[in-house]
């Protein structure tokens, strides 16, 4: 299940434009990989993140996952649902389960991203 | 990496695979919360052929076995399982170890999977009688059924027997399926079980006897990622994580284990210099109280000062909160009192609590 409408980073995280803003969450082939997520980790309102670097962490019961931001931006909303109910992110990954909404400061940099073919054969080569 | 005789069949299973002492082993199968919570209220099937089987035979074998166990293996009477360590001169320890008594003169010692050929070289090296020690590891098929169902599932496959009558480390010689077993009433998980030891050849008849009726009994074949979960919750060590050569048993909460009185084995001296001089050491159970997930190796702090760090942690998914074990330096600490554990440098709140967490 890799929806058209949204850009992929390599690490897994998605991203959906709306105007200047974008929200983040990780991909179901991600969700699948980890399983039984217990904890989501995140930064808090007006934290910057910059692309492909780490802004937050995700725990299964077998290991920690970081998670690396798909564009640059100030966090304006986060999703605090998931401190209470992080099998959210196993249950719906592209929508209960988001994670951030930043507003961008280059949207350019979605150009970078994968698309949902290219994102496809990203998880082939990932598993060949 | 090494492969149990069982790899096709997880394979066939869709087990994810992980590594674990040279070993590619299945991980899970569907979830390791799923799994762990089958064991709890129904059943589980692992695969843990990994593990280590030495036969020990002879008139020396109860000499040579004394020798290495810390535990008092003259308490041991045939079809009697015991769990032991052996140490080395220093007190740190070598393994963790199951000890089989046929008779005086025949055990068996099930190892820990990382530990077989140093076990093996211990074991032998030691060796002044004249006993033979054989490695039947490859030889040897390990299935395990554990949980509140595992007595009616098991008496399925056996005749003329209940092994509800097998009690708590007992083990007998008899047939499951029509596969010669030894049947052991023994586990790493804290529910009612046995472990299964068959021939090689044997091995993947017995599994697949097994594995309809752990499905129809709503049970799960179960991997290494919630046998750790389960052996957690239940308090139980694991060698190379929580304990290792250098460890001693008195400080990772293990001397109930060590039997000194009128006998003597490999790394007594030590231990009781050890005693007199004062453990600086013990091993804790916490548990957090937020939802953050404290791991191996991270930093333990009470009242702003450090004092130990974590060797096993983990979300407990029949708790839902994390527990995990810390080694730490304070003489003082006790049930709840409250420490903070260091995550990715923050700091979480945990309390003590009495193991096992279940």
């Amino acid at each position: 299940m890799i929806p058209d409408n949204l850009k992929y980073n390599e690490s897994h995280e998605w991203a959906r434009q709306e105007g200047d803003i974008v929200t983040i969450g990780i991909s179901d082939y991600a969700q699948s990989e980890i399983q039984d997520i217990v904890y989501v980790e995140l930064p808090e309102i007006g934290t910057e993140l910059t692309q492909k670097t780490e802004f937050g962490v995700i725990e299964s019961v077998k290991a920690a996952f970081d998670l690396y931001a798909p564009v640059s931006g100030e966090v304006i909303e986060v999703n605090e649902s998931l401190l209470d109910a992080p099998e959210q992110v196993n249950e719906s990954p592209y929508d209960d389960g988001w994670f951030l909404k930043i507003r961008i400061t280059d949207s350019s940099e979605l150009d970078a991203l994968l698309d949902a073919d290219g994102y496809q054969a990203h998880i082939e080569a990932e598993h060949a | 990496m090494k492969r149990t005789p069982l790899y096709q069949v997880h394979k066939t299973l869709n087990a994810k695979f992980t590594e674990f002492g040279g070993w590619e082993m299945p991980l899970q199968y569907s979830s390791i919360v799923k799994e762990h919570l089958a064991v709890r209220a129904t059943v589980g099937l692992f695969d843990l052929s990994h593990m280590g089987e030495f036969e020990i035979h002879g008139q020396g074998a109860n000499e040579l076995v004394q020798k290495l166990s810390t535990n008092d293996v003259g308490r041991l009477t045939d079809g009697r399982v015991l769990y032991t360590l052996f140490c080395n001169e220093t007190g740190g320890i070598v393994d963790d170890l199951l000890i089989y008594r046929y008779t005086d003169n025949h055990y068996m010692l099930v190892v820990n999977a990382a530990n077989i050929e140093k076990d093996l070289a211990w074991v032998r090296s030691h060796n002044d009688t004249d006993a033979e020690i054989e490695d039947l590891s490859n030889e040897t098929v390990l299935i395990a059924l554990q949980g509140p169902k595992s007595i009616d599932i098991l008496n399925l496959f056996v005749s003329e027997l209940d092994v509800s009558e097998i009690s708590f480390f007992r083990f007998m010689v008899g047939e499951v399926a029509g596969i010669p077993t030894v049947i052991s009433r023994t586990g790493y998980t804290g529910e009612i079980g046995f472990e299964l030891y068959v021939q090689t050849s044997s091995g993947e008849d017995l599994w697949n006897a097994l594995y309809p009726a752990v499905i129809e009994a709503e049970g799960q074949p179960v991997g290494l990622g919630a046998r750790d979960t389960l052996r957690l919750e239940a308090g139980l060590r694991l060698y190379g994580v929580d304990m290792n050569d250098d460890t001693n048993p008195l400080e990772v909460g293990l001397s109930k284990f060590v039997k000194s009185k009128n006998r003597q084995f490999i790394g007594k001296n030590a231990l009781l210099a050890a005693k007199k001089k004062g453990i600086t050491k013990q091993m804790v159970g916490f548990q957090m109280l937020d939802r953050a997930v404290a791991r191996t190796g991270y930093a333990v702090y009470q009242e702003g000062e450090r004092i130990g760090e974590v060797t096993s942690g983990a979300p407990s998914p029949s708790l839902k909160c994390s527990i995990g074990f810390a080694i730490v330096t304070s003489q003082t600490i006790s049930e709840d009192d409250e420490i903070d554990i260091e995550i990715r440098s923050r700091m979480h709140p945990a309390k003590i609590v009495t193991e096992p967490f279940i």
